[in-house]
């Protein structure tokens, strides 16, 4: 009896109190329950460990058949890119230099992503239009033409998350700001050391927009 | 009867491509010189024109628009600098606008695949991921929860972006204008996820959007129940479609490009998300080669608004230099101003309401007799964060970081009055 009375006890003190207090109450009763059907459908993200990358594969070999067709067209025909279009290929060894590359060789850090925004975002103006297995097979022709993986590599969504980009300890946290000197809300007045030579005029530059004469 | 012109501005995107090399390589400045001469007919001691006959009566515009002498300030965009117009940008005219407050039209666009209309009827915001309950709700259902009015600016982390490396383009507009300020109506997400209730493993939040580029930008969970709000309002009407309509995420002192617009769904989760917007894109690169990531506040930052490159000086005696100034980590407490390139500052009138994480407007008068000015702006925030010079920054962070330049500007004002953008060094 006196077991049974124990029982109950432990049973209310760790399992039933904590649920009861968990599961909190709507406060306002607005809104509806979302069914499993309506979230698979909107729920498309794809996380860095892989976490929602949906069923399916594809290798570079056939990668180059879905780039041609839904791709080249702005980004250039070796991920170059044509006119402002972003360049998708190379740009290694280039970060720290004048005029940086960032491409998804170079630059992105996570095979992830590249299949989250292609799918979600890509073709311009055709969102959400590409198969999983097209987007698989566009991800690794990429990551292909990046040296990244060999031409027969299958890219799943087992494997994705797992996928090491060359720039994956390129990003730096956290954000350090304020980085600049602290003056404490007391910069210098009058007298002040500053540079005062002109060593350049957007007028001399000459790339601001003219409105047209009426 | 006057006829209200409309502009119906229709895009040709093929247009636009073919032209983006050439637009480069066009000549000089807005410089916007009221050159019109009045007509004597109209001033004393003649009885003007709109004195002598009626005017329009009411509902000849059943929504009004500014003046038609107006037709200057408007949204302008550097065609040069992206490859389509659905995925680019325009800038506010804050040189030509007074006060704090942005108009609804003139708010600066950013969008990522254009601008998505959609019926509200068939608008629904999505809760899923790390919450008790998944939940969808329609707009009227947002509606319903307890509201808030709250004023905050919102400015693109790229704003004065293309001035890193040097004084590039020969405007307030295109330097200063990815900022605009309006009051935003809508619910806290502090009081929203009342109803999803959260799990206590949820530390980050996903907002995304509906449009065409389907935006997202990963939250953490503290910025999210600390002020950020969902808005369906700003200035006091419906947000306007290349706001978000019919709803967008508020992301009080942030970067812009997280204030997801035709916000579709947040997700809570356990980690970040690491979009393409937070990792190939909004992410500063310094001289070394690496990259600050997640680099959320805007720094306190001012603007001399007048004069200023679109704004000549056209005749000598007193003036009112006017500007704006704002912070992502609080209130402006003070705005300095030299009118010889940073040697000697004086203290700006701020005017009142002074809000936090808020455009402030100052003021200082000062005489011009045509001579040479070096005009710049220092605002010092609540923190008593200052200001910056962009030596300062370019030491700090090189010229490749496109993001999060909030340095002090230079505006030369010339012998005959017109403005340039300088770069001292």
């Amino acid at each position: 009896m006196f077991d049974l009375v124990r029982k109950l006890t432990i049973f209310f003190i760790m399992i039933a109190i904590p649920i009861i207090l968990h599961a909190s109450e709507r406060k306002f009763n607005l809104g509806k329950i979302a069914t499993k059907t309506e979230i698979a459908g909107w729920d498309i993200d794809v996380r860095p460990d892989g976490m929602g990358a949906p069923i399916g594969s594809g290798n570079a070999i056939d990668g180059e058949e879905v780039y041609a067709e839904q791709c080249a067209s702005c980004h250039g025909d070796f991920g170059e890119g044509l006119d402002r279009w972003p360049e998708l290929v190379g740009g290694e060894d280039s970060l720290d230099t004048y005029d940086p590359v960032k491409t998804t060789g170079s630059y992105w850090p996570y095979a992830s992503t590249m299949y989250d925004y292609i799918y979600r975002a890509m073709p311009f103006g055709v969102a959400q239009s590409l198969t999983h297995d097209e987007t698989y097979r566009v991800v690794a022709y990429l990551l292909y033409m990046n040296e990244i993986i060999e031409e027969d590599f299958v890219l799943n969504d087992k494997n994705i998350g797992k996928i090491k980009m060359p720039n994956v300890e390129g990003f730096l946290l956290p954000d350090p700001r304020p980085d600049i000197a602290n003056l404490n809300g007391k910069p210098c007045m009058k007298n002040c050391v500053s540079p005062t030579k002109i060593i350049g005029k957007a007028r001399d530059i000459d790339v601001t927009p003219e409105d047209e004469k009426s | 009867m006057k006829k209200n012109k409309k502009k119906n501005i229709k895009i040709n995107r093929r247009e636009l491509l073919a032209g983006t090399a050439s637009f480069g390589a066009i000549a000089l400045t807005t410089k916007v010189v009221n050159s019109q001469e009045a007509n004597p007919n109209n001033l004393p001691p003649n009885v003007p024109e709109w004195t002598a006959e009626l005017g329009t009566g009411v509902d000849a515009n059943p929504y009004g628009m500014p003046s038609e002498f107006e037709k200057n300030v408007i949204r302008r965009n550097v065609e040069w600098l992206t490859a389509s117009t659905e995925s680019s940008v325009n800038f506010t005219p804050i040189q030509d606008l007074e006060g704090i407050i942005t108009p609804n039209g003139l708010c600066f666009e950013r969008h990522h695949g254009g601008v998505s209309i959609i019926n509200p009827k068939d608008y629904r915001l999505m809760i899923n991921g790390l919450v008790d309950r998944e939940m969808i709700f329609t707009l009227d259902d947002l509606k319903r929860f307890p509201q808030t009015n709250k004023f905050y600016f919102l400015e693109c982390a790229a704003n004065g972006g293309m001035e890193w490396k040097g004084s590039q383009l020969n405007g307030c507009q295109y330097t200063f204008g990815m900022v605009h300020n309006v009051q935003y109506t809508g619910v806290k997400l502090s009081d929203l996820i009342l109803e999803t209730g959260i799990k206590p493993k949820a530390k980050w939040v996903l907002a995304e959007g509906s449009d065409s580029s389907g935006m997202t930008r990963s939250i953490p969970i503290e910025k999210i129940l600390d002020d950020c709000m969902i808005a369906w309002a700003m200035n006091g009407e419906a947000l306007r479609s290349e706001q978000g309509y019919p709803v967008r995420l508020v992301v009080p002192g942030w970067e812009g490009n997280m204030w997801v617009k035709w916000l579709r769904r947040l997700e809570f989760g356990d980690m970040p998300y690491m979009t393409r917007e937070e990792t190939s894109k909004y992410t500063d690169l310094l001289p070394d080669g690496k990259a600050r990531m997640f680099t959320w506040v805007m720094d306190a930052k001012s603007v001399v608004t007048s004069p200023s490159p679109e704004k000549a000086i056209l005749k000598k005696g007193v003036h009112q230099l006017r500007g704006l100034a704002w912070s992502g980590r609080g209130k402006i407490k003070r705005v300095d101003v030299s009118l010889d390139g940073g040697k000697n500052w004086e203290t700006a009138k701020l005017h009142d309401p002074v809000l936090s994480k808020s455009l402030a407007r100052f003021t200082l008068p000062f005489e011009w007799n045509g001579q040479e000015l070096l005009v710049q702006s220092r605002a010092i925030d609540e923190t008593n964060y200052v200001q910056p010079t962009i030596q300062e920054l370019q030491k700090l962070r090189g010229v490749n970081s496109i993001y999060h330049n909030n340095s002090i500007a230079t505006w030369k004002v010339n012998k005959d009055g017109t403005v340039d953008n300088v770069r001292l060094g």
